[in-house]
């Protein structure tokens, strides 16, 4: 369970160009929920997942996974018990570097990388298995390196890899905002079926009203650093797009978009 | 003739090991090292300091590696605790470290002929005793690279590797598997200065003497080996990133003989390394057809 209480952030405080973006936010997202965030730019979603993995400090409040304090951690020990996936499809990834050893890289995630082996052959099955769920064939290319790969195939990997060891919590960050509408639609079924056969705890950030309408199990409209939607069980399995586009379209008009 | 063949191939031997270093900062960690320029000399140094006091040879690859890897260690910390650009950091290290040159050796420290090092010490002249000297340095030149060459070869197959040439491919990555990319930084610096120290101190046994000055454009000599080397194999999928830094550092040090032999005053010699290393730059960024970055 992942609990923000009380955030406040402000930037660039005591100057002119001073913006609060979160006062006294608060959001629990419950262990097994799946989470679809929208909103219009500069509403505060990406700011809050930064807020969640440590990138970005917070002037006051707390971020609690299953009820302990995460404020201390540094960002990359938060990610011990956390996997990411970027809108940049080359951030999930390292592009010099095989299939193998990049799969190799994640399933080592949170241990100590000693002197053994970097690679090992005795787990290669394993993640030949993993990738062929995705029914991409990138299962026969384990020794072709990323960079040789598209976009598409690279998300996939970064998904797989991110979700190779256990997790609290997977983040979604505009994952599918690089790729075309085909591809986007793969990654997006790929998503729904990693996070329900893992049973994972999933918050996505996404632009994509039809998405967050027809995947996850809650429903987050975010707007100026507060939560104006929240919906979740049955009435989030009933909403059509037409239901968040006209709300959507609401906040838009107050802004002057 | 072939004498000057096997001193120039020996050089590009000794010289190799600093490549490797760049090879480590430049090639993998995407780190412009400058702290090199410093901890070529610091090597040469501490080794001529030990020499002349009666050190055993043999000692002084341990302590010039040791000493080598604390440079880095500077630099690294330096730039990832301070927050330094990484420039900047290898600058002032290199600043920092002429001074501790000046005071380990002084501006010059010749090591006189009655003193022995390591390619006329006991090991090496009772199993090779039968060679001359030049090619007893041929060999052990040789030996030494091999060495190394395998050790970071398996090095980079280990977990510790893998997360090391991560680290330059993309750090976002490495702190998304919880673990921190400034470490892997650092340590990275520690090998890279190790090996580069490690090349001054043998420079040192060769030539008998270290000079403050000495430091003075080896960080573009080694980036210029490196891009050599990894230009001419770049289409050889097989043929391993320190390999190619070996025959690049051999190569260059060809060319520069060449270049002595055909009459160039040695004053000028700088000069024609920086050339040549802008020429070496803008053929490897035609090859690549547009260059990613800028060197």
């Amino acid at each position: 369970m992942l609990e923000m209480k009380h955030i406040s952030k402000i930037y660039n405080a005591g100057t002119v160009t001073q913006m609060c973006l979160f006062d006294d936010f608060n959001l629990t997202v419950g262990d097994g929920e799946f989470v679809s965030v929208v909103g219009s730019n500069g509403s505060g979603k990406t700011s809050m997942l930064n807020i969640i993995c440590g990138s970005i400090p917070v002037d006051k409040g707390q971020v609690l996974i299953n009820g302990e304090s995460i404020d201390r951690m540094k960002e990359f020990e938060r990610y011990r018990r956390m996997g990411r996936v970027y809108q940049n499809p080359a951030l999930g990834t390292c592009p010099n570097m095989t299939i193998l050893e990049n799969m190799s890289l994640a399933d080592h995630k949170g241990k100590r990388f000693g002197l053994s082996s970097g690679v090992n052959k005795a787990r290669a099955g394993y993640y030949k298995e993993q990738l062929a769920s995705l029914g991409l064939g990138l299962e026969d290319k384990m020794n072709v390196k990323l960079g040789a790969l598209s976009g598409g195939q690279r998300q996939a990997v970064s998904l797989v890899m991110a979700t190779l060891t256990p997790l609290d919590f997977l983040i979604l960050d505009e994952h599918t905002a690089a790729l075309d509408p085909h591809t986007a639609e793969i990654i997006m079924q790929l998503t729904d079926k990693v996070v329900k056969e893992k049973k994972l705890t999933a918050i996505m950030v996404t632009h994509n009203l039809r998405y967050a309408v027809e995947y996850g199990n809650r429903l987050i409209m975010m707007d100026k650093g507060h939560i104006v939607m929240d919906k979740s069980g049955v009435e989030k399995a009933n909403m059509v797009t037409d239901d968040i586009l006209h709300v959507f379209n609401q906040i838009s008009i107050e802004c002057g978009n | 003739m072939l004498d000057l063949i096997i001193s120039t191939v020996t050089q590009g031997f000794i010289y190799a090991l600093l490549s490797f270093g760049i090879y480590i900062t430049y090639k993998i960690l995407d780190f412009p090292d400058l702290t090199v320029d410093g901890s070529f000399p610091l090597g040469a140094a501490i080794t001529a300091f030990l020499l002349v006091r009666g050190v055993n040879p043999y000692l002084t690859l341990p302590v010039a590696l040791a000493v080598g890897a604390l440079a880095g260690l500077v630099t690294g910390v330096i730039h990832v605790c301070f927050k330094v650009r990484d420039l900047l950091a290898g600058i002032i290290t290199m600043t920092a470290l002429f001074s501790i040159n000046l005071q380990i050796a002084g501006s010059n420290l010749a090591v006189g002929r009655d003193i022995d090092t390591i390619f006329t010490a006991k090991p090496v002249m009772t199993l090779f005793g039968s060679f001359t000297l030049l090619q007893r340095k041929l060999i052990v030149a040789f030996l030494l690279v091999v060495v190394f060459k395998v050790l970071l070869d398996l090095y980079f197959k280990t977990k510790n590797g893998l997360l090391l040439r991560a680290v330059g491919d993309n750090d976002v990555l490495v702190t998304s598997l919880a673990k921190d990319k400034g470490k892997v930084k650092i340590l990275g610096l520690v090998i890279a200065n190790a090996l580069v120290a490690l090349s001054g101190c043998i420079v040192c046994h060769e030539q008998r003497s270290f000079s403050a000055t000495m430091g003075t454009g080896q960080m573009v000599f080694g980036l210029a080996t490196v891009i050599i080397g990894t230009t001419i194999f770049k289409k050889e999928g097989f043929v391993k990133g320190t390999t190619a830094v070996i025959v690049g550092s051999v190569l260059y040090k060809i060319c520069i003989q060449i270049a002595i032999s055909l009459g160039l005053p040695a004053n000028l010699l700088k000069l024609v390394t920086a050339v040549l290393f802008l020429v070496i730059l803008v053929v490897g960024n035609r090859q690549k057809g547009g260059a990613k970055k800028n060197a």
